[in-house]
């Protein structure tokens, strides 16, 4: 299995395709990085030469891709911005809901996690004691 | 949507004049506002704002890191203080 950048085994899917399993490459990104190395994006991972994956992985160095634990940390980096000026936003993400104004009377679960039933309250099927 | 950019950031315009007058006599009292809708510019920074949420008036003290935020960001306008009943258990 080829390995990109340290870490990143991609799997023998296309290469356009098992680029993306990197943190920050995407559709778009794995296909202009295919083309600037010229290898065929239909190609499996696991059939490229180990120089193919070095011009790979040059052409990410040297176009100063954020990708991986750089981007990573960049994303955290801004929230914890947003957290440390007491802005709106910031309180959102302290509090763990939604940041740009969804509705949380319902829905919000990806942000709040699992649902926590409150005894008492109204429309739980408590009412039939 | 964002804001044309060729219109550059709003900006309230009498509160800018007020931050000038400030920088020029250097004293630095809170300024009283309403217009949460204003951009903080660079100007306004190490500047002490008094920003309304509708019902008092918020202290903000306005750091670099603030730049291109609006005051009502600073100077929320809803206090949540949990639910009914919440916390108790038996």
């Amino acid at each position: 299995m080829p390995r990109i950048l340290g870490v990143d085994i991609p799997n023998d899917k296309p290469t356009h395709i098992a680029l993306r399993y990197l943190y920050g490459i995407g559709p778009t990104l794995a296909l202009k990085l295919c083309e600037q190395a010229n290898i065929d994006p239909q190609r499996r991972a696991k059939e490229l030469a180990d120089d193919e994956i070095a011009r790979l992985a040059n052409i990410l160095e040297r176009d100063q891709y954020t990708v991986e634990g750089q981007l990573r940390r960049q994303v955290q980096q801004n929230i914890a911005r947003l957290k440390d000026i007491g802005c709106y936003r910031g309180l959102r993400h302290r509090r763990g809901l939604p940041v740009r104004g969804q509705r949380t009377r319902t829905n919000a679960r990806t942000r709040k996690g699992p649902r926590k039933t409150v005894a008492g309250k109204k429309g739980v099927k408590e009412l039939r004691g | 949507m964002g804001r044309s950019v060729k219109k550059g950031p709003y900006v309230d315009m009498k509160l800018l004049a007020k931050v000038e007058k400030q920088e020029q006599t250097k004293k630095r009292e809170p300024i009283k506002t309403w217009s949460r809708d204003c951009t903080i510019v660079p100007d306004f920074v190490g500047h002490t704002f008094l920003v309304h949420n509708g019902k008092q008036f918020i202290k903000v003290f306005i750091t670099e890191d603030m730049v291109g935020h609006k005051l009502g960001e600073f100077s929320p306008t809803r206090i949540f203080k949990g639910h009914s009943g919440g916390k108790g258990k038996k």
